[in-house]
């Protein structure tokens, strides 16, 4: 008798593993556990094409619903799991069901940040997650609204250049004094900065919300600099808390995410982890991080569905990530914490240029606005942890497949 | 709706019915074609959707341009007959494509 593999979470993560179990041929039952409505879908489209209305929903599905009974994966939709018994080998859904596992996957994903300041619960206030929360914020587009967006990440960013391109009075207010400061150089983030005010938005940097206020609805934004800013709605982005809880109350290893292996394993042999909510050793990176990115979550659940259906296929991807504003792509590749030397190849003027991160004389990681070389070099780079002088990745004299071939 | 063929680098054939609108990433993908990864689900931001378009579609396809051209340049075994697939819109003129996936999308 072939075993049972339950799935915790129906997300990029959980479907990927779905996916992937059948692929490397694992012939028992696969129970697929999901606390919202939808079948797994793609969020990174959430603040792109599906916000702006340029892609229907069926599309931003992961796979078609037919994909489910084809491949025989069970689905128990809109029920959250709400416990874990590890010594019976059990997982307790909302109501009382009980599902027997063999081998469990834990991916639960992330939630919002919330901000607990006075008015954060009036109507008009909205987070960015999930399709339903699309969907509020959609309700509130139209000429000449006023959206104050919290957060100057790259999910408020885009919701920005979503909005203003719907002719929404859009203000961006983001409480360090630049923009995209966590994860990038001071030269991308006034890049950003520039494009989005040539595009009107109005960006506010060193600001941050000490209330919303309004009688029932949204009215204002009230700011840390004590100013007032009338708003019909206000978008919230200030970052992600992973989703450990049920792996934290059955006694498994967390530190900042859910602790696993290079396959997804978790400090229970019987029990891996996947995506937004874990905690891996990165190999190229050569220590341990918690990642938030669709190439995470898909390349870490492959790991961990190869690993459960007996044909391992470790996890050591080199991450990478992009971001969508106005006609701007934005590549990156490699994890740039901790460079000692940043280093521009191309024009910002011009709209196309990259930053390439050094840390000792190797390039560690890639930041490409709409330079595809730039990025897909750069990869290779950061996998080969090649040295470049920087004088050559500055010249563009030298064309990325010379030092393709130089240096990989 | 408009049939695809997609034929995988081991020679086995998959034909699909494909909607319109779709991208010929998508007809795969979402019908678990396996030799296609479309990592970043159509963003152009992966270059894991390469494929070949055979020689007698590739007027009705069109050419790679931009920003596809560029990804294009550094995958892996490109031919001149190398798209990605999720630059390519399907449409009833390409009622009949065909496929082929190269060795490895990576
Ligand atoms: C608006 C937006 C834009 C983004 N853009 C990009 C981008 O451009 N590029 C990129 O690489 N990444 C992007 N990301 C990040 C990327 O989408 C995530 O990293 C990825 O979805 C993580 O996948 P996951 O499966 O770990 O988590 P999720 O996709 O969040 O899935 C987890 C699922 O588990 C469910 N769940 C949680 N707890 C339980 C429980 N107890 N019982 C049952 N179900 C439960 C949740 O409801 C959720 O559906 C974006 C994210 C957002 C929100
Ligand atoms: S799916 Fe990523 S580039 Fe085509």
């Amino acid at each position: 008798m072939s075993e049972t593999i339950v799935i915790i979470g129906a997300g990029q993560a959980g479907g990927q593993a779905a996916e992937t179990l059948r692929r490397e041929g694992f012939a028992g039952d696969i129970v697929l556990v999901g606390e919202e409505p939808h079948i797994p879908y793609q969020r990174p489209p959430l603040s792109k094409k599906f916000m702006a209305g340029e892609m229907p929903l069926e599309r931003v599905y992961f796979k078609p619903p037919e994909f489910f009974e084809t491949e025989q994966v069970e689905l128990k939709l809109n029920i959250p799991a709400t416990r874990i018994d590890r010594e019976r080998k059990i997982v307790t859904l909302c109501g009382g069901e009980e599902l027997a596992y063999g081998k469990l996957l834990i991916a639960t994903g992330a939630r919002v940040r919330t901000l607990d300041i006075p008015g954060a619960d009036l109507s008009g206030v909205h987070y960015l997650r999930t399709i339903a929360d699309v969907e509020g914020i959609q309700e509130n587009f139209a000429e000449g609204a006023k959206l104050v967006v919290v957060g100057g990440g790259y999910i408020g960013l885009e919701v920005a250049a979503v909005a203003v391109k719907r002719g929404i009075d859009v203000t961006v207010l983001e409480v360090e004094p630049r923009v995209l400061q966590r994860v990038t150089t001071p030269e991308m983030s006034a890049f950003f900065e520039q494009v989005h005010t040539e595009e009107g938005v109005k960006i506010r940097c060193g600001t941050g919300v000490t209330a919303f206020e309004g009688g029932g609805k949204l009215e204002a934004v009230v700011t840390s600099t004590g100013e007032r800013l009338p708003a019909d709605f206000a978008v919230i982005g200030i970052g992600i808390v992973p989703n450990v809880d049920l792996a934290e109350e059955a006694g498994l290893a967390i530190d900042n995410g859910i602790v696993v292996d290079e396959q997804g394993q978790t400090s229970d042999p019987y029990i891996y982890a996947a995506g937004d909510c874990t905690n891996f050793p990165c190999v190229p990176v050569g220590r341990r991080i918690r990642l938030e990115s669709v190439q995470n979550a898909l390349d870490q659940a492959k790991a961990a569905a190869a690993a459960m259906a007996g044909t391992p296929k470790p996890y050591t991807q080199v991450p990478w990530f992009w971001s969508d504003q106005y006609n701007l792509k934005l590549q990156m590749a490699g994890l740039n914490q901790g460079y000692d030397e940043a280093v521009l190849r191309g024009d910002p003027g011009a709209r196309r240029f990259s930053t390439f991160y050094l840390k000792k004389g190797a390039v560690i990681a890639v930041d490409a606005v709409n330079s595809p070389p730039d990025y897909m070099v750069g990869r290779e780079l950061i996998a080969a942890r090649a040295e470049v002088p920087p004088e050559t990745l500055g010249d563009l004299e030298v064309s990325m497949k010379e030092i393709r071939q130089k240096y990989t | 709706m408009p049939k695809i063929t997609y034929i995988e680098h081991n020679g086995t054939e998959h034909e699909v019915d494909v909607p319109e609108g779709w991208s010929v990433m998508e007809g795969a993908v979402k019908n678990m074609i396996p030799g296609i990864d479309a990592d970043c689900g159509g963003a152009c931001a992966c270059a894991t959707c390469h494929v070949y378009v055979d020689d007698a579609w590739r007027e009705k396809t069109g050419t790679a341009e931009g920003m596809e051209t560029s990804m294009l340049d550094f995958a892996e075994d490109v031919e001149e007959n190398s798209r990605l697939s999720c630059q390519i819109t399907v449409t009833p003129e390409l009622d009949g494509l065909i496929v082929r996936m190269p060795r490895s999308q990576h």
